[in-house]
């Protein structure tokens, strides 16, 4: 409806696009556990510069794509990332004003909390039994997101997406 | 109140997926869709061994092809054997009128290298029911069962590999003929039985192989080989650890077996969903 007045949108689809793909390339097993969520990172990252554009809606369908595309639980990522950006948007006038580091301790927060929903959610299909390692991607990303950030708004001024 | 709402909606579905498998033509189409993505992801490793192929030197070709000639001569000879006992295994079993299944036809698939859960053991491979797949159909290598396919698309296939936590496998000792289920463990080298008392006749070094039971796993193939036996007498069950002969952290290729009477019986076996 709005998609007349808006651009860029390319640019979103191409980036979660590029988020789920990085998701499945493989890596050394040693580093396997710590892979960054890209595709949480990308969606809160779009939330917060455009919550009008990338709503719960959207995080919604992503992830019945990233549960596609990994094997788990129709609607587990949907969940998580639903409720990830949901958190991102209630919050996103604080963030936005928040320093790198802040707004990098915030999304270890929001993240820790869909971790959280996922191991109840695993808990639920009867395989819980993970170790510290589960958490690891939050930490990650964390680390992580001053970069995407970075990338993401030279980006988005670069090609004036709004 | 979208979240709220779209939170429900996932719940539901969740449970719907969990617990009848309604929603397997949905994630069927959704999985045909979104496969360029999968073949986009194993992109990097796949260039890089086609760069890998291709730089080989042709002395180390011709050094592999004598090396792999060697082997076919061994294995070619061992076959002379083994075709022999299976003429004489036949004629055995009619005459006690017990059934024998003939070698079934196999698939050969290639793994699309991708990462999915980290926390399940599922690979992808190449093979989908476009080229004859199903659910349920038994993986092996070249040395041991994979695993079993737990989902196809048209062009590709999710198999669980028999190191899964939820998966269980029917087993027999070869020597003996004792029957067990082993249990994967979410390590990619190591099985386990829990149900075997502490006076089974089963020891270290044991080859265990398919049994049969549950009618998803032809019997006869290898499955592991018992590493260790930990009796506790204050336990009523061993603790039997496997090594599985697969090699379930480096598969390349893999074989699918088609079976003739491909409905089993799923309802007896504890499999994936346990």
């Amino acid at each position: 409806m709005n998609s007349l007045r808006t651009q860029g949108g390319w640019l979103i689809a191409l980036s979660v696009l590029l988020a789920l793909v990085l998701t499945l390339v493989p890596l050394p097993s040693s580093l396997e556990h710590l892979r960054p969520d890209w595709v949480a990172l990308v969606l809160i990252y779009w939330s917060l510069a455009l919550p009008s554009r990338v709503g719960v809606g959207i995080a919604w369908l992503v992830g019945i794509l990233q549960d596609a595309l990994q094997g788990t639980l129709l609607g587990a990522h949907a969940l998580v990332l639903a409720l990830s950006v949901f958190l991102i948007i209630e919050l996103h006038q604080r963030i936005r004003n928040f320093p790198i580091w802040q707004q990098a301790l915030t999304v270890l927060f929001v993240l820790s909390i869909g971790r959280a929903a996922l191991l109840w959610i695993r808990g639920l299909g009867g395989n819980a039994d993970l170790d510290w390692r589960f958490w690891m991607p939050a930490l990650t990303s964390a680390v992580i997101w001053p970069l995407i950030f970075g990338l993401l708004r030279t980006l988005r001024r670069y090609y004036r997406v709004s | 109140m979208r979240f709220v709402l779209l939170a429900l909606l996932s719940l539901a579905l969740m449970i719907t997926d969990y617990r009848h498998g309604l929603l397997d033509p949905a994630r069927q189409a959704i999985s045909t869709v979104i496969h360029p993505i999968r073949l986009l992801a194993a992109l990097p490793t796949q260039i890089l061994d086609t760069a890998d192929q291709k730089l080989t030197s042709r002395g180390e070709l011709i050094a592999e092809n004598k090396r792999l000639k060697a082997r076919q001569q061994i294995f070619e000879a061992r076959l002379q054997r083994l075709d022999a006992l299976e003429v004489e295994n036949i004629r055995l079993r009619s005459l006690l009128d017990s059934s024998y299944d003939l070698e079934s036809p196999v698939l050969i698939a290639e793994l699309i290298q991708v990462d999915l859960d980290p926390f399940s053991h599922l690979i992808e491979v190449s093979k989908g029911h476009r080229a004859g797949v199903a659910v349920g159909q038994p993986v092996i290598d070249s040395d041991g069962i994979i695993g079993q396919v737990d989902r196809v698309t048209p062009f590709s296939a999710t198999v669980r590999l028999i190191s899964d936590p939820g998966h269980g496998i029917p087993v027999q000792v070869n020597r003996n003929g004792l029957r067990s289920v082993a249990f994967g463990t979410g390590r990619l080298d190591t099985l386990s039985i829990t149900s075997l008392p502490n006076n089974a006749d089963i020891r270290r070094g044991d080859l265990l192989v398919t049994s049969g039971l549950g009618g998803r796993f032809p019997s006869g193939y290898p499955v592991g080989e018992v590493r260790s036996v930990t009796t506790d007498p204050g336990q009523s069950f061993s603790m039997v650890a496997l090594e599985p002969l697969g090699a379930l952290g480096r598969i390349q290729e893999v074989l699918l077996i088609q079976q003739k009477d491909n409905q089993p019986a799923p309802t007896t076996e504890s499999d994936d969903n346990e």
